[in-house]
């Protein structure tokens, strides 16, 4: 078990790709960190950075407290989980689990007792004579998991493990990595490019995007209070509405005005933060689930607009409307019952409270 | 009912079936065709051997019998060659040099694929072309300038002389296949080997080596074959008939100036193409496995 920290790291692959660039993060004891972001944005690096599998091009990695950057994966006391799962093809479930311990000479008798404990934690008891051939790939993922808790090293490394699994499978294994966490309590970094995932296991969420760290938070932080505009949207699903406006003054209370017009007033809960901003071209956003219609039980803060939505689409406990409105795409969650038409104007209610405002110049939320 | 129900659906799934089925008997009877036609022109020259290997050398010379035919059979040519030493002597000598050659090669082109598989250095991709490109190099070309060099270690006519220059043969095709089998293994199951501990040789005896075991036998067989059948550098390098192998044994023992004792000869020669056929035989399967390993993805 230990704190995990990276400091200024870069790595700058032949050819100058810049694939990090000089990120910071400090990782607790027991902490479940998860790495997020787009395909290429420098996740699987940084994990595999922290491996050891990649040189450092510049920075330092300290591991429970000791600077590792020239020290071999071997002695950095961290195991990893591959995405296509990485078991040797060759030996059995069992010896698959044990190899590591073999090669540390652990001895027979304690080899034993913690691959039939891991096992027993992950419910493969039954498959420990097989080869990976014979196994499904939700019992392949188990195995690899298994194969990092018999080492009970100090950091679990995971590099999206649930990529090569079916929707079901990934919604099932999700939970059960949750609960061995829960368990074993080994501090764990986790890549992955869902947010859904993300999520749902980090203690911490920590959105990269293009080599540099976005923001660093508690899920619900980052889909409250995102710092930017990549944040905002990038978590939560469907994803956060922009819509171009311009922040207003009219007698005192604060509006945002949209380009059609709309007017939308601000929560005065807001105003002091927003005040120095008035009169400049900003981002309105306003997610999904905020943009909703009339038979909502929130009452405060309400502001009505009219759009007319292009398509419909029901999903069973609710309605999603897509809009186009100045150029921007908008989605509103509705409540099934309501009768939502395409082509007809529809009244809808944005929810001020939640509302986010984006300075497009550097794309941070105000 | 449903007796009813399903004649009514067959004819058209018959019609289907049938069509499908008279384009795959058409692809079967051309591929047994070609089959059966390249089985005769491989398997006719061992037959004709295997034939005279049975006749008199009377029966041998009389060009007025059917030559496929056997008269009288006789085991004379295989009792005079096996009561013979110096056939015996052939056949430790292609023994010792076939089994030096497979164990060197064997170490030097796994050691060799792994390094260029796996340890990107600088030059390792030219070097790994390199390798292969002096496999195209005839070893009727290549016998001139060996031949110096094995005089100057003082090595001609000694089998290790031949266990020298055999590898030269089999090394660059044999690294060439396990440098493609190893090129298979997914590039994580070696970081998976790295982090749970293993160095650079536990990965390879552990991990690489078992895993890429079809590759190996084939590569093994390929090396075997070669250096079993070698005839260019053994007629070159070797006169003394005590360091002889089979295969130019046979030959110089048996044929006296103008005089051929062909029932020998042909006795000898199935002979020693026994072990490899032997070898084929119980490895087949791995080998067929080994040759399209990079077709599929194991
Ligand atoms: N071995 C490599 N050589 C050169 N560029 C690489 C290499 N590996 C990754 N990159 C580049 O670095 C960037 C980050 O890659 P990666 O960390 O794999 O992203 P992801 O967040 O999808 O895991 C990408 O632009 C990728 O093309
Ligand atoms: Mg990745």
């Amino acid at each position: 078990m230990a704190q995990v920290s990276l400091r200024k790291i870069v790595k700058a692959y032949e050819g100058d790709v810049q694939a990090v660039k000089g990120i910071n993060l400090e990782i607790d004891d027991h902490e479940f960190v998860v790495l997020v972001g787009p395909s290429g944005c420098g996740k699987s690096t940084t994990l595999r950075m922290i491996a050891g599998l990649e040189e450092i091009t510049d920075g330092e990695i300290a591991i429970g407290g000791a600077v590792v950057n020239d020290i071999p994966p071997r002695d950095r006391d961290i195991a990893m989980v591959f995405q296509n799962y990485a078991l040797y093809p060759h030996m059995s479930v069992y010896d698959n689990m044990a190899f590591g311990l073999t090669l540390r000479k652990f001895p027979k008798a304690e080899i034993d007792k913690r691959v039939k404990e891991a096992a027993r934690i992950l419910d493969i008891t039954p498959l420990l004579e097989r080869k990976p051939k014979a196994l499904s790939g939700g019992q392949r993922q188990r195995v690899a998991m298994g194969r990092a808790i018999v080492r009970d090293p100090k950091v679990f490394l995971f590099d999206e493990p649930l990529s090569n699994l079916d929707a079901k499978l990934r919604v099932q294994m999700r939970t059960e990595i949750k609960k061995v966490h829960q368990t074993v309590r080994t501090t764990t970094v986790y890549v992955t490019h869902d947010q859904v995932e993300a999520m749902t296991l980090a203690d911490r969420v920590v959105v990269m995007n293009q080599g540099i760290i976005e923001q660093v938070g508690p899920p619900q932080e980052l889909y409250h209070h995102p710092a930017t505009k990549f944040v905002a949207g990038f978590i939560g699903s469907p994803a956060m509405n922009f819509m171009p406006a311009r922040l207003e003054e009219a007698s005192g209370a604060l509006n945002v005005t949209l380009a059609n017009g709309t007017s939308l007033p601000v929560p005065d809960s807001r105003s002091a933060r927003y005040r120095p901003h008035v009169g400049k071209a900003l981002l309105f956003g306003i997610r999904p689930e905020h943009l909703t219609d009339e038979k909502t039980m929130d009452k405060d803060n309400l502001a009505p607009l009219s759009l007319t939505p292009e398509v419909i689409e029901p999903m069973g406990m609710e309605t999603l409307a897509h809009f186009r409105q100045d150029g921007a795409e908008i989605t509103a969650r509705l409540d099934p019952a309501t009768p939502a038409e395409v082509g007809v104007p529809l009244r809808l209610l944005a929810h001020m409270d939640q509302m986010h405002l984006i300075d497009p110049t550097n794309d941070k939320v105000l | 009912m449903s007796a009813t129900a399903a004649g009514r659906d067959i004819p058209g799934i018959y019609h289907k079936a049938g069509s499908l089925r008279s384009e795959r008997r058409w692809a079967m009877w051309t591929a047994y065709v070609s089959l059966i036609i390249a089985a005769i022109i491989f398997l006719a020259p061992p037959f004709y051997m295997l034939v005279t290997s049975f006749k008199t050398n009377a029966e041998i010379a009389d060009y007025s019998l059917n030559p496929w035919l056997i008269r009288s059979p006789t085991f004379e040519h295989y009792a005079a060659i096996l009561s013979n030493p110096i056939f015996i002597r052939f056949f430790i000598n292609s023994c010792i040099v076939t089994a030096c050659v497979v164990v060197l090669t064997m170490v030097i082109s796994v050691l060799a694929a792994f390094a260029l598989a796996r340890m990107r250095f600088w030059g390792s991709q030219v070097l790994a072309t390199g390798v292969f490109l002096t496999y195209l190099v005839p070893d009727t070309l290549l016998f001139i300038p060996l031949y110096q060099i094995v005089g100057g270690l003082g090595l001609l006519n000694s089998v290790w002389g031949l266990v020298l220059v055999y590898p030269t043969l089999t090394v660059p095709f044999c690294t060439w296949i396990m440098i493609g089998y190893f090129a298979s293994i997914p590039k994580e199951l070696d970081e998976a080997a790295l982090i749970d501990g293993a160095n650079w040789m536990q990965m390879l005896l552990k991990i690489f080596v078992p895993v890429a075991m079809p590759g190996i036998i084939a590569a093994t067989i390929f090396a075997f074959t070669v250096s079993w059948a070698a005839f260019v550098y053994p007629t070159a390098f070797v006169t003394t008939a005590e360091q002889m192998p089979l295969t130019i044994g046979v030959v110089s023992q048996l044929v006296r100036g103008d005089t051929f004792a062909w029932g020998q000869i042909m006795a000898g020669a199935l002979m020693a193409a026994l072990p490899p056929v032997i070898i084929y035989a119980f490895l087949m399967d791995y080998y067929i496995a080994g040759l399209t390993a990079g077709a599929t993805k194991g």
